[in-house]
């Protein structure tokens, strides 16, 4: 009963192709909001249930990306060792930094998130022997699973979904764990979940590693499917997409996050039409969203459809 | 060697004083506000652009600067009205976003305008270099400086000596205290904005001879005014003042001495150590925890 959301939510993401098997929305589109679900997703737990911002969340998807496509171009790796590389990677630095970081609050977490992330940014662009600088690398190859190497739009939707729907999973149960418990209580009062006797370092360091690795795996996807990676799309706008999508779901929210992503990145699609005008709906949409729905869409949303059933007339 | 040091200090502190300057902007706003205003940049932007365009429309130097800061202070005002306001009492995430929000609005704006490309100011007083000892300094920063100072001094007589400045320090140490008093806060919220956006287009026009100006100028220019202000412990404007110099310096002597790509990281790697030891800044004082 507690996974219900999520057996429609699988089933709607396993229909889709079905019925429209060649549709560009559904296909390309699909899975580049799957990739962002992903990256949400594992936003969420840092942001929305522990309570702490992340402004520099793109240097972890840049990570795992960097790491599949370096070790993938030039050292002929394998791509699922190279996908467990950049995990490992994304993981240790996510593990190093969190104590220090974690114990900063509010704007100063904003600032240092916000500064790691630029620091991560810099060394993509210069760092040009392994990175090829800010032209990026190109000719990542295909991912290979076992044998398998994953072609065309159908397939990479097939795999990015699958990923997805682990992540979305892995995200509803471990925010009923003991240790999700113990997150929403560092988020409501740090001092009151210490005198409850949880570790808040601890459960601090926790999420903010899950939370990387699963940037970090949404990042070694995205650089086989696009088969090339470029420092642009690790940077700070990147990163403020990001909270964006989590904020603009609702926080504390799995499908919320999930939800924020999805319209983020339909929204991306629909105003590429405007050209030079999309800069200032984009940036008009958000301030209004926010003003009038700062719960998100889909928390306000559903909000708001609950208290107008019950403020239906009773007959 | 030594005039080389002394090339960087003169680099630095010229850099530094337009971050010093966007700095105390932000500074302004989150004292009166809680808010971190990321269009802080933008507000720079605007006031370089905007004194571009009069300038080429046939305006004199002096009264397009002068323009520009009214058109950006009225910007200020329009956000804090229509952005901030309706938004009071939300989250800090979501007054994040908004201003974030804001910004690309307003770069939105600017480039629908202005186009992509970059334009500059011509020098305020001609460009043939000044030898001080072994270095050569441009006329223009010696008008950065100048100007800085002096923006500097009275935004700390404003706050020191006139009643409408204390009024608005009131404000910032305890909202609900300053408005028993007799204090309207909703007025001391949009003159700190409107002063905020007037400190950040001076900086730009300012600064903008000497660096091009886009409509994507304002980026990281707004992102180093929220270092300094971090750096110098946040809602201190003096402190911001002194963190924006201490990370133009940084960045200049970090750029000539180390590695010119890796300036940004050096100035953002210095933040980080910042926050690392001293978790509320240089100069800011340590804040009780409300359980």
């Amino acid at each position: 009963m507690r996974l219900v959301g999520f057996y429609v939510f699988a089933a709607v993401v396993a229909l889709l192709p079905v019925l429209f098997p060649t549709n560009y929305f559904v296909t390309v589109v699909g899975a580049s909001a799957g990739l962002h679900v992903i990256l949400a997703v594992g936003l969420n737990l840092l942001m929305g249930y522990a309570g702490q911002i992340s402004l520099g969340h793109a240097a972890f998807f840049g990570m795992g990306a960097y790491a599949s496509a370096i070790l993938t171009t030039r050292f002929g790796w394998y791509s699922l060792p190279a996908l467990a590389t950049g995990l490992l990677i994304a993981g240790t630095v996510a593990w190093l930094l969190a104590r220090p970081i974690l114990r900063l609050r509010g704007h100063y977490l904003a600032m240092a998130t916000l500064g790691f992330g630029i620091i991560v940014h810099v060394i993509m662009v210069q760092a040009t022997r392994w990175t090829g600088g800010p032209d990026g690398l190109a000719g990542v190859p295909p991912l290979n699973l076992l044998g398998w190497a994953v072609e065309g739009d159908l397939q990479w939707y097939g795999v990015i979904m699958a990923a997805m729907l682990l992540t979305v999973w892995l995200s509803l149960n471990l925010v009923d764990s003991q240790v999700g418990r113990a997150l929403r209580a560092v988020h409501g009062s740090e001092f009151a979940a210490q005198m409850m006797g949880i570790d808040i370092g601890r459960a601090k360091t926790q999420v903010f590693v899950v939370s990387a690795l699963f940037a970090a795996f949404a990042g070694s996807l995205f650089a086989h499917q696009q088969a090339f990676v470029s420092p642009d799309s690790f940077n700070l706008i990147v990163s403020v997409e990001l909270v964006t999508m989590v904020v603009l779901g609702g926080m504390a929210s799995t499908f919320g996050a999930a939800c924020g992503a999805i319209a983020l990145t339909l929204l991306h699609q629909g105003l590429v039409v405007f050209e030079d005008y999309e800069m200032v709906i984009h940036g008009a949409l958000l301030m209004a969203v926010m003003i009038f729905l700062p719960q998100g869409l889909f928390v306000g949303l559903s909000q708001g459809t609950r208290r107008l059933w019950a403020m239906r007339p009773k007959s | 060697m030594l005039e080389q040091f002394f090339q960087f200090l003169v680099t630095g502190v010229t850099v530094g004083s337009l971050y010093a300057l966007v700095g105390l902007g932000f500074a302004l706003i989150y004292n009166a506000s809680d808010v971190v205003n990321f269009a802080q940049g933008e507000f720079v932007m605007l006031g370089a652009m905007t004194a571009i365009a009069l300038l080429n429309a046939g305006l004199p130097l002096p009264l397009a600067a002068i323009a520009a800061t009214l058109a950006a202070i009225l910007v200020g005002l329009l956000l804090e009205r229509f952005a901030i306001e309706p938004a009071q009492g939300a989250s800090v995430v979501t007054t994040i976003i908004i201003t974030i929000g804001a910004a690309i609005f307003l770069r939105g704006v600017a480039l629908l305008l202005w186009g992509k490309g970059f334009h500059a100011l011509p020098p305020f007083s001609g460009d043939a270099p000044i030898r001080l000892g072994g270095a050569t300094v441009l006329p223009q920063s010696l008008w950065v400086l100048g100007v800085t100072v002096l923006l500097v001094s009275l935004v700390r007589a404003f706050f020191n000596r006139t009643l409408l400045g204390k009024a608005l320090l009131a404000c910032s140490f305890n909202r609900a205290a300053a408005q028993l008093v007799g204090i309207n806060v909703r007025v001391m919220l949009r003159l700190a904005y409107g002063l905020s956006a007037g400190l950040g287009a001076m900086a730009g026009i300012l600064i903008a001879p000497i660096t091009f100006s886009s409509y994507e100028a304002g980026v990281m220019l707004g992102l180093k005014g929220f270092s300094a202000a971090i750096v110098g412990g946040i809602g201190n404007p003096m402190g911001a003042v002194a963190g924006g110099v201490l990370l133009g310096l940084l960045e200049a002597l970090g750029a000539g001495l180390i590695s010119s790509g890796y300036k940004d990281a050096i100035a953002f790697l210095f933040v980080l150590m910042v926050l690392f030891f001293q978790p509320t800044g240089l100069f800011g004082h340590k804040v009780a925890e409300r359980v």
